[in-house]
């Protein structure tokens, strides 16, 4: 102890001489002089960081082994030993045909799991004859409106080989209705079927934006999707919890982690309520991060936000199964960091976030294209995206050992910083009453715009610099880019007529009266849902049926 | 000879909710000392040219990342020229193809600010076109 203290004081003396005799020595030199540093979320940086930073570290408190409490080091004891991360790109556009072609050249190129984007009327719930559709068909991702063409999306994929994860939020319950619908029809049981539905409803008032119900029925039916999927859907991931959107809205690295988690706090909060066993759901939790550019604080944000989920789990909900603890995590690259000029830099970018991904222990990951600046990617483009991947994964050697950053003075410092800013917000959020009660008073949302003021300003004063864009600049050259044949639109209105045309009204009318009625009574909805499904109700009235009795949300504008 | 300060309407058309800049713009035009209206996510063409009308701005700024900027923006053109508010000047940001912007520029569009522009050129872009235009 004695000699401990000893040299904790030389220590102390050589950075202090260092610092003085050398480094500022140094530095007077230098150009620019005495500049602060400083990451991309506006977190100062030392110039080194030394065992003194780690005072009254505890490893095995702190970081533990991989695959033991607090999972710092990584949720599973061999990581990518044992198993790469899935490579999961998003993809979806134009109609279902369309969509299924790209998704079995995907496949076919190594990809290892597919990942559904919709079109926003899918996103928010109508149906592609809405007049808020027009224009939007088949732009964002793959227009979807019924069973049908669910049905023509999977078509030649085995539902019990792949996993499928589904970014839908307010209308989730019923896209994952109609994955079961498809499964079972390729005599896929959904006991077999392995995904994530993303139902996550909290970050889209925080950020994404996409919302139709009020907070509290949004709550109650995704609570429906979590008591479902514990019984008949075991190996479904029925949420991921996204970081990823309110860092893309402009959140610092701290307040992407913080604002996450405490929304999961909140949906288990809301689980436990209904009478949830916690060991039960807990484990079909996912979470959903941005890798944004600062490569260390992204890494140590990865591994403070295993940590502070075990710890949450285990200290304030008493969870007893590890798999409760485990925070397993998709990332994907961040989109607000492409840059439209000089696109092609965006790849190296891509890499660079790809890379923070998995040293920080990612189960999946999806790397942006070059060209998404412009439009959804093309296939050259998402092939070098996919390829990116690859080369990290065959090429880099960062597979060989696990948590390669963990000791390091720097990524641990960063990492415990981390975890104490988080729980500060968490506890600031408790006080408040809870997630719902902080959205209400547009907490969360304040302190993004004001960070992405921040940035945006700190950006045009040349404080952080974006190549090609406040520096190295050059004339723009346009890139090719996929197109969205309008024809789309009218393909896929007409086989929005047609079915309404050729299924059995009079039933899908008794199936829609019998969800509502479900609804006011305050059932679990999943099975009228699938009902309705079945019988080709599409999205849109499944939803209008059930804003019938939920209303609908609206955001107070704000600026 | 005491100005009018320019009014100017930050809209989204579309079904997406990225606001990010559509924010980050309005509090820069504020701090400006413009006086902006924003008229929160997913209006139709039909409640954006209304909303110019009421509010009676001298810009419009539409903001759109969802790929329906084809269909949509010329609807507002039109509405604009059908209500005979075709003197008010309209700018757009977003996500836009380098491929639609003469088109989009042809019908009237006066400036598209790509991904990347500063908030900065944006403000003196409207100062320096806009009192032109429509001072009153």
């Amino acid at each position: 102890m004695k000699n401990n203290n000893l040299s904790k004081m030389d220590l102390k003396k050589s950075l202090n001489h260092w610092k003085k005799e050398m480094y500022d020595k140094a530095l007077e030199n230098a150009s620019p002089k005495q500049r602060e540093y400083s990451t991309v979320s506006g977190r100062k940086v030392k110039a080194i960081y030394t065992p003194l930073d780690l005072d009254g570290f505890d490893y095995l408190k702190q970081s533990g082994f991989p695959g033991d409490f607090p999972y710092t080091r990584g949720i599973h004891p061999t990581m990518y030993r044992g198993r790469l991360w899935t490579m999961r790109q998003f993809s979806g556009f134009g109609a279902a045909e369309d969509t299924n072609k790209r998704y079995k050249y995907l496949l076919s190129h190594g990809q290892t799991g597919l990942s559904v984007a919709f079109h926003l009327p899918t996103l928010m719930g109508i149906d592609s004859d809405h007049l808020l559709a027009q224009g939007e068909i088949g732009k964002c991702g793959v227009a979807v409106d019924s069973l049908a063409d669910m049905e023509i999306l999977f078509s030649g994929i085995p539902l019990d080989k792949i996993s499928t994860s589904m970014t839908i939020n307010p209308p989730a319950a019923v896209l994952w209705a109609m994955y079961i619908a498809v499964a079972e029809k390729q005599g896929v049981s959904p006991g077999v079927i392995s995904g994530t539905i993303q139902n996550d409803i909290l970050k889209e008032y925080i950020a994404q934006k996409t919302f139709v119900f009020p907070p509290k029925p949004s709550m109650k039916l995704i609570i429906d999707t979590f008591e479902y999927g514990a019984m008949e859907v075991p190996r479904w991931n029925t949420i991921s919890i996204s970081g990823y959107h309110i860092r893309e809205a402009g959140s610092t690295a701290a307040q992407e982690l913080a604002f996450t988690l405490r929304d999961g706090i909140e949906y288990v909060e809301w689980a436990l309520e209904r009478g949830l066993d916690i060991d039960e759901f807990v484990p079909r939790l996912s979470f959903f991060f941005n890798a944004h550019n600062d490569f260390f604080e992204e890494i140590a944000k990865f591994r403070a936000a295993r940590k502070i989920w075990a710890d949450v789990m285990s200290e304030r909900f008493g969870a007893k199964n590890p798999r409760s603890m485990w925070l397993r995590f998709h990332t994907q690259t961040s989109g607000v960091s492409l840059m439209a000029q000089q696109p092609y830099n965006n790849v190296i970018r891509v890499a660079i976030q790809a890379l923070a991904g998995v040293l920080g222990g990612t189960q999946s990951l999806h790397t942006n294209s070059l060209d998404e600046t412009f439009a959804l990617p093309s296939e050259e483009a998402v092939t070098i995206a996919l390829r990116t991947q690859q080369v990290i994964a065959h090429e880099s050697g960062v597979v060989n050992c696990i948590d390669p950053l963990g000791g390091s003075y720097f990524v641990e410092k960063l990492t415990s910083d981390m975890d104490r800013e988080v729980k500060d917000y968490i506890r600031k959020i408790d006080d408040m009453g809870g997630m719902v009660k902080a959205i209400e008073l547009g907490f969360p949302q304040k302190e993004i715009a004001d960070s992405a003021y921040w940035y945006q300003k700190a950006v045009e004063k040349k404080e952080k610099i974006i190549v090609g864009v406040n520096a190295f600049k050059m004339k723009h050259e346009p890139i090719p880019i996929l197109n969205i044949d309008e024809d789309v639109t009218k393909q896929q209105l007409a086989r929005l007529k047609e079915v309404k045309k050729t299924r059995d009204n009079s039933q899908v009318r008794e199936k829609l009266r019998d969800l509502k009625k479900a609804a006011e009574d305050e059932q679990n909805l999943m099975p009228y849902i699938l009902s309705c499904v079945k019988a080709y109700a599409t999205l849109g009235e499944i939803m209008d049926s059930l804003k019938e009795v939920f209303g609908e949300y609206k955001e107070p504008v704000t600026y | 000879m005491t100005e009018k300060k320019l009014r100017v309407l930050i809209a989204k058309p579309g079904l997406d909710g990225h606001d990010r800049g559509a924010k980050i713009i309005c509090r820069s035009l504020r701090d400006a000392g413009f006086e902006v209206i924003y008229t929160g996510l997913r209006r139709t063409p039909e409640e954006i040219v209304n909303s110019a009308i009421q509010e009676d701005v001298d810009v419009i700024g539409l903001s759109i990342l969802s790929g329906a900027h084809n269909v949509l923006f010329p609807k507002i053109m039109e509405l604009l020229k059908s209500k005979g508010a075709d003197d008010i000047t309209v700018i757009a940001g977003g996500i836009i193809p380098d491929k639609d912007i003469s088109p989009l520029e042809k019908i009237g569009i006066s400036q598209i600010f790509l991904p990347g522009s500063s908030t900065q050129e944006i403000v003196e872009w409207i100062k320096e076109n806009v009192r032109e235009n429509n001072s009153k």
